[in-house]
């Protein structure tokens, strides 16, 4: 066998192995109830969950717990899944700037007991990149 | 009406642009198309060859018209109103030009038409097959910005297109159709950044110089001269790979100094769709190197230079079609192009490989049966590593389009990217850096010499001893630090030691003989010190600012999660790592000023750019503003003053790491750095009150006082010195007649003395207080009455909780090294890029003896040649 063969060989084999690998490590958009299924399973790998804040009446979210004077690393907030399911969620950093205006909410993380634990927050806000607004047009109509 | 002239001017501009580069491809074809090369239709190619000077005139036009609307602060074009604002200065000007979708196709439309010219100017023999391939390109890129609409069929997204056609459903047309905003809603202000004027252009000429061995290759298919490309080709990959190397570690820095995500590289899809190329741009290097020194690897230099240009477009495609949605934080808006990204995309992809598969028989291989003490065999499976390396990153990035591609067959996928990204990349790029470092080490040295089991391990044993030693020792020092070392970080340690110093060896021998050869051993010290740097600073960034207050608010879970951020009250030393920490108070930068100003030395006026000096602003003896000047401020940046002093060394240094609350974007922190040799501390913001809410003022507590009486506070004693004639009354819209009065305190806080000067206002017989405060003290004093008879004034006193930041310090040892080696990896490039033009001008004077296809006997003689 020539040298070139043992080589794409390997090379064969170690893209299969990287591919494998990918999916091994590929994390899934999962609901709560999935997420939970996973937990009591025992399963702890991390999934990504997708879902929208809760608001009252006055639009302001609800269930949010940030006191950065008692501890700067410890946010909790319950997010509410595309199935309508609302679970609590700790956040073990600072409280993001900007999750008071942000529409859709990415978290990523494992149930923990009956708390799902985020290590990342990924924030969708309205309108983020495409302005579609512009400022002193109506006042400009008077 | 609205003067439409310029936009018109660079929408015409435009379809000439698209027009001419049809026009010049067509021609360049029909010049060559069935003649051998270098034998041109003249008549065709001299028509080619104007169309593309059409074509590069015209997007210059574009260029000079969409830059003139920006700098005129033309809103009512919405690439103006969306990008720029009114206090942009000029350079940052230039970024919002390529801030959007179509400023930045435009820039890479720009490198096109400047390496065509290139092209047609230095390789008049290759130019007419080369030239078809580039004015295809353009009539790609260009129909991107060319903005037409046909029946229901929207082609490109134009720059030149009027707010009023793009935001058609606002109010405001309907009773004005010539609105125009009086300002732009600005660029991104992570982007103001001196590095985003420049890491744009770079790497997208890194892009355009991509095309330059891809249109080559194709031409070398096309007419069949299969090897005669490479020699002309090498410099400009060589070029390429310089370039976009250096346009990533400048995305890199900039994400380093201006993002708060900790490091210089997160893996985002939008960071990994450049490096992938990158990584096999340097393998196709390779691959040609052996080409022409050995007959070698011809294919497979085929293969990775066509690969490099399409997984360009597969970037492109992917940052640009919205396809990654919420995978990425940062890539660019949808515009709907999605449909002709993929056809761009497609065609090339088609005809690149089916050329490629239409002479394959043809390329000719070499029947040499490479041994073990083979240089040949060891440069190439170092390049079969990269390609491995760009492999993984490429598997793992596309995860967003395979649900992209699935959900349009209908079948549902929940794929998402790696929860942890670092990890899973590190597991197979960590093993890539030990290859390329041992094997860039390994084939240098048998580079050069004639090899067997003798030679060879009398070259290898020198550095290879000086490897082991000096891993030895690094290993005992990290020891000795009390850290852990595993052993896969042993092993890269001593792969890149390796790296370095048989590379370090040759560079010295090879000195001696011709400083110009030695471009490849520099690269690769370079890359090796690269992969040095990035083991000590990513391997062992130490968070400095882990709380270690002992107040743990929550119990669930303590024992393993890090609290990696650090409360500061304001003027209060707190501990963090071997520094003690104060944070002591806000400031601002001001044009023309070397420092930045404090806060509490500045009235803000209702023009958020202009502030009034409440004291004398001066620098060491130098005074730039006296009291009640006027002085601009930039105000979009808060700086936070943070002190930092070591507590064995009594070192100290300042640091104001920033932050900006943006609406649209909530609050923006950026790093600041202290660069010492051997580690950067690298802190920013986590949080801060939020500026938008109000502040919970306590009851506002009266105190009746005359001139010289004392107030005692809480922690402090206020002193009123005198009631005098206001000062400040700019934006109270006083008439003569009125009253403004000030008391004029002096607060002693615990480090110092503040002046503060509440007002006490009477406007057409109405009464008025300014209150005045102390943000350093969390204290606000306001005047509320004046009693004329007794002589007697009355203040109210109200405090609220103290201003505080968190923070995030993290500690990089020997970050230096990265840039260091990202350094000297660019000098080898060009070190490199220069002997092979050289070689190529050589050449042309002394025609060599064409390259044949015949394969020759092992072994090759030892030319000098390097491995760049």
């Amino acid at each position: 066998m020539k040298k070139t063969h043992v080589l794409a060989i390997a090379v064969i084999a170690i893209a299969i192995g990287i591919i494998m690998s990918a999916a091994g490590d590929a994390s899934v958009y999962v609901s709560f109830k999935e997420a939970r299924e996973r937990a009591a399973e025992g399963n702890m790998t991390k999934v990504h969950v997708v879902g929208r804040l809760p608001r009252d009446n006055q639009k302001n979210i609800t269930g949010l717990e940030y006191n950065p004077t008692l501890d700067p690393n410890y946010f909790a907030f319950t997010l509410v899944d595309t199935n309508r399911i609302a679970q609590r969620v700790i956040y073990f950093n600072p409280k993001p700037q900007d999750f008071d205006k942000s529409e859709q909410v990415v978290i990523t993380g494992a149930m923990r007991n009956d708390i799902f634990v985020a290590d990342k927050i990924l924030l969708k806000c309205p309108s983020k990149y495409v302005e579609t607004e512009v400022k002193g047009a109506t006042a400009a109509v008077n | 009406m609205l003067n439409t002239f310029i936009g018109d001017l660079g929408h015409l501009s435009v379809i000439i642009a698209f027009v001419a580069a049809i026009v010049a491809a067509y021609a360049y074809y029909m010049a060559t198309n069935r003649r051998p090369l270098g034998d041109d239709d003249v008549a065709w190619r001299r028509l080619g060859r104007g169309a593309f000077l059409v074509h590069g005139v015209a997007v210059l036009s574009i260029i000079g018209c969409l830059f003139s609307l920006i700098y005129g602060h033309r809103y009512e074009y919405y690439y103006v109103w969306s990008h720029s604002s009114n206090h942009l200065p000029v350079y940052y000007m230039i970024s919002c030009f390529w801030e959007g979708q179509e400023g930045s196709f435009l820039l890479w439309i720009f490198w096109h038409v400047v390496l065509g010219l290139a092209i047609i100017r230095y390789n008049k023999k290759w130019e007419a097959p080369v030239m078809t391939v580039f004015a295809g390109v353009q009539l790609f890129l260009t129909s991107m910005i060319l903005g037409v609409v046909i029946g229901e069929l929207k082609i490109g997204s134009s720059p030149f297109i009027l707010l009023r056609d793009f935001l058609t459903d606002l109010p405001v047309w309907k009773t004005d159709p010539n609105f125009v905003p009086k300002d732009g809603t600005g660029l991104n202000p992570l982007l103001q950044n001196y590095w985003m004027v420049i890491h744009p252009p770079t790497l997208f000429l890194g892009f355009a110089l991509t095309l330059v061995p891809f249109a080559f290759a194709i031409a070398g298919l096309w007419k069949g001269e299969l090897s005669k490309w490479v020699k002309p080709a090498l410099p400009w990959t060589l070029l390429g790979a310089l370039v976009l190397g250096v346009g990533v570690m400048m995305g890199a820095y900039w994400a380093y100094e201006t993002l708060n995500f900790g490091g210089y590289w997160n893996w985002d899809p939008v960071e990994n769709a450049v490096y992938i190329p990158w990584l096999v741009l340097v393998a196709s290097i390779h691959g040609m190197i052996l080409w022409k020194r050995s007959r070698l690897g011809l294919r497979t230099s085929f293969v990775l230079v066509i690969a490099s240009f399409l997984l360009i477009l597969y970037a492109t495609f992917l940052t640009r079609s919205g396809v990654l949605g919420n995978a990425s934080v940062h890539s660019f808006t949808d515009l709907g192009l999605s449909g002709q990204l993929l056809i761009y995309m497609g065609f090339f992809f088609v005809v690149a490989i089916s050329m490629l598969v239409w002479r394959w028989k043809t390329i000719p291989i070499s029947e040499k049966e490479l041994t073990t003490y083979n240089a040949e065999l060891w440069v190439f499976v170092g390049a079969t590593v990269l390609c491995l390396g760009a492999f993984q990153v490429l598997v793992t990035t596309s995860i967003p389009v395979y649900n992209a591609f699935l959900g349009f067959l209908g079948v549902k996928s929940n794929l998402a990217l790696p929860a942890d990204q670092i990890a899973h990349y590190t597991k197979i790029q960590l093993y890539v850096g030990v290859g390329v470092a041992l094997l860039s080490g390994l084939a240098q040295v048998m580079w050069w010499q004639k090899n067997d089991k003798q030679s060879l391990m009398n070259s290898l044993a020198v550095p290879g001893i000086l490897t082991l030693l000096g891993s030895a020792l690094v290993i005992l020092l990290v020891r000795y630090n009390k850290l852990q070392m595993e052993p896969t970080y042993i092993l890269l340690l001593t792969a890149a030691l390796f790296g370095v110093l048989a590379n370090l060896g040759m560079v010295l021998s090879l000195i001696m003989r011709r400083v110009s050869i030695s471009g490849g051993g520099v690269a690769h010290i370079g890359v090796a010190l690269m992969l040095l740097g990035i083991l000590a600073s990513a391997g062992y960034s130490n968070i400095i600012s882990a709380n270690v207050s002992g107040l743990v608010y929550s119990r669930e879970f303590p024992e393993e999660i890090n609290r990696d951020n650090v409360l500061l009250w304001r003027n209060e030393i707190a501990p963090m790592g071997k520094y003690d920490v104060s944070y002591t108070g806000q400031y601002f930068e001001v044009p023309g000023m070397p420092e930045y100003v404090n806060k509490e030395l500045i009235y803000r006026t209702d023009d958020e750019y202009k502030v009034i000096a409440r004291g004398d602003i001066k620098i060491k003896d130098k005074t730039y503003y006296k009291v009640g000047d006027t002085l601009e401020i930039r105000p979009e940046n808060t700086y936070y003053r943070v002190e930092y002093k070591n507590r064995e060394t009594q070192e100290a240094f300042t640091l104001f790491p920033r932050a900006q609350v943006n609406e649209e974007m909530g609050l923006l922190a950026s790093p600041a750095l202290k660069q010492f040799v051997d580690h950067d501390i690298y802190s920013h913001i986590s949080t801060v009150p939020d500026p938008s809410k109000e502040k919970d003022w306590t009851e506002v507590k009266e105190h009746e006082i005359t001139v010289g009486d004392t107030i005692f506070l809480n922690d402090y004693f206020a002193v009123l010195r005198a009631i005098e004639p206001a000062h400040q009354t700019a934006g109270l819209g006083l008439k003569p007649g009125d009253l403004a009065i000030q008391g004029d305190f002096i607060v002693h806080g615990e480090k110092k003395k503040y002046h503060v000067h509440p007002m006490f206002v009477v406007r057409d017989r109405l009464i008025g207080r300014v209150p005045d405060e102390v943000e350093d003290l969390g204290l606000r004093l306001s005047f509320i009455n004046v009693d004329p008879e007794k002589g007697k004034f009355t203040f109210g006193v109200s405090t609220t909780a103290k201003d505080y930041i968190i923070l995030k310090a993290v500690e990089k040892p020997f970050i230096n090294l990265l840039w260091s080696g990202t350094l000297l990896m660019t000098i080898g490039f060009g070190m490199a890029f220069a002997k092979r033009r050289r070689e190529l001008r050589e050449n042309a004077v002394q025609p060599a003896p064409a390259d044949t296809s015949t394969i020759r006997k092992a072994p090759a003689p030892r030319r000098a040649e390097s491995v760049a």
